[in-house]
């Protein structure tokens, strides 16, 4: 379906063209959280992956600082319809951190500080394409971003990069998370527009 | 949830304020919405250029559906939907959308709705649906808004308490924030255990959340929605 909206015109962009469909360019960083922002100190901050099998992989921010960073220029969507340009950020790259992780699992729940939770294929953590961040434009990751560290996986929209991350499961069965459970996709391609269930 | 995209008409428009509108929408096979939810809207011009936004629903469940729009200064779709869509004129809409931040009559505990700008829209919506329901658990609305020329539904706020942020009315408090002691004071004890519902611009409700998590409410039981 079609139909046209009687003398709306809109505005064009040059970038219009980098964008996936449905969405609309913005230049500032809009927040979207379903909850307070969680207080989360550096000091007591832990990560962990936990296999299929039960082994339980942790990480300080001692540890995670340790690690080879990447930095990373990224393009947002968000399923709200903002997307945002040429981010710039510097995080792990989650095939670093689950190089010591023996799994034959084909899915990941992610879960927060705060509780929030989303899942997604283990693949698509892979292959340079998943960070966990915590430095965006230079500076430390404000917390109402998600600091001290986030999930950062730009190909799909930006729920799935959880904020405030602090374990992955994985596990042989697909367990959908928060926004998942609430009628959005549970995949979330932004180029197929995979905004809600049924997309 | 949401179906495809559907036509829907503008059946009525009332200025809320000098920049804000609230558009009453005809849609044929509406699914019903719970207070809270909101919808996509897209926009086709002639040449087939599309411009999509979401905005949330004013109206309580059951009446047409309303939505109310701020104008955003430089924006491409608020100022249209304000200022140019007539009645009579078609858009597309899919929804409703949401299912966090919204509220059923069927819930027992306090209610806090906290608004900031035009972020009472969904909370108005709110609102509306306890005044309808039958159930008699208490709900209240604190609202700020920059000045008594920005205030929306003002016929329907007489017992929601308001702080002006830059200019209040001549006889009334002067302007300035909401605060952690309003909070205690307008609001429910935390032993209540009320469900308090955000939304406003992010540094309003950053703020106000945080606000409410030091008085000692319980994370889980605050739930937000932002703009800008």
């Amino acid at each position: 379906m079609n139909v046209p909206t009687r003398g709306f015109h809109g505005r064009r962009r040059v970038d219009d063209q980098k964008l996936p469909p449905g969405q609309y360019l913005t230049r500032d960083f809009p927040v979207l959280s379903a909850g307070p922002t969680p207080a989360v100190a550096h000091e007591t901050w832990e990560f962990s992956i936990i296999s299929e099998s039960g082994a339980l992989h942790v990480w300080t921010w001692r540890d995670l600082t340790a690690l080879p960073a990447d930095d990373v220029t990224v393009d947002l969507h968000c399923v709200t319809r903002w997307s945002k340009l040429a981010t710039p950020w510097q995080g792990v790259s989650l095939d670093t951190l689950l190089e010591p992780v023996e799994t034959a699992a084909d899915h990941a729940l992610i879960t927060s500080y705060g509780g929030y939770t989303t899942n997604l294929p283990l693949a698509d953590l892979r292959g340079g394409q998943a960070w966990l961040a915590y430095r965006y434009d230079g500076e430390p990751l404000a917390a109402e971003h998600g600091g001290p560290v986030r999930l950062l996986v730009p190909h799909l929209y930006l729920w799935k990069s959880a904020k405030w991350v602090r374990r992955i499961e994985l596990g042989d069965t697909d367990a959908p998370g928060f926004w998942e459970t609430l009628g959005y996709h549970n995949y979330g391609d932004p180029w197929r527009e995979q905004r809600y269930d049924g997309d | 949830m949401p179906t495809g995209w559907a036509p829907a008409i503008l059946s009525a428009a009332r200025q809320e304020t000098a920049t804000a509108r609230t558009l009453q929408l005809s849609i044929a096979d509406w699914p019903g919405h719970l207070a809270g939810q909101h919808l996509d809207v897209r926009l086709t011009a002639e040449d087939g250029y599309r411009a999509e936004r979401s905005y949330s629903i004013a109206s309580a469940p059951g009446g047409p559906v309303e939505l109310t729009v701020q104008a955003v200064d430089d924006g491409e779709v608020s100022p249209f939907l304000v200022h140019d869509l007539a009645v009579g004129d078609t858009v597309e809409v899919r929804g409703p959308l949401g299912g966090w931040f919204v509220w059923r009559p069927t819930q027992l505990e306090p209610v806090l709705l906290v608004a900031g700008g035009s972020g009472l829209v969904p909370l108005m919506a709110m609102l509306r649906a306890h005044r309808q329901a039958t159930a008699s658990t208490p709900m209240r609305l604190l609202y700020s808004v920059r000045t008594p020329d920005d205030v929306l539904y003002r016929d329907e706020l007489a017992d929601a308490v308001l702080f002006h942020t830059r200019r209040a009315p001549e006889a009334g408090r002067p302007p300035r924030r909401l605060g952690a002691a309003d909070l205690a004071q307008y609001g429910f004890p935390v032993d209540d255990r009320p469900t308090c519902y955000l939304c406003g611009p992010t540094a309003f409700v950053e703020h106000t959340a945080g606000l409410l998590v030091e008085l000692g409410h319980a994370p889980a039981r605050i739930r937000t929605e932002r703009f800008g």
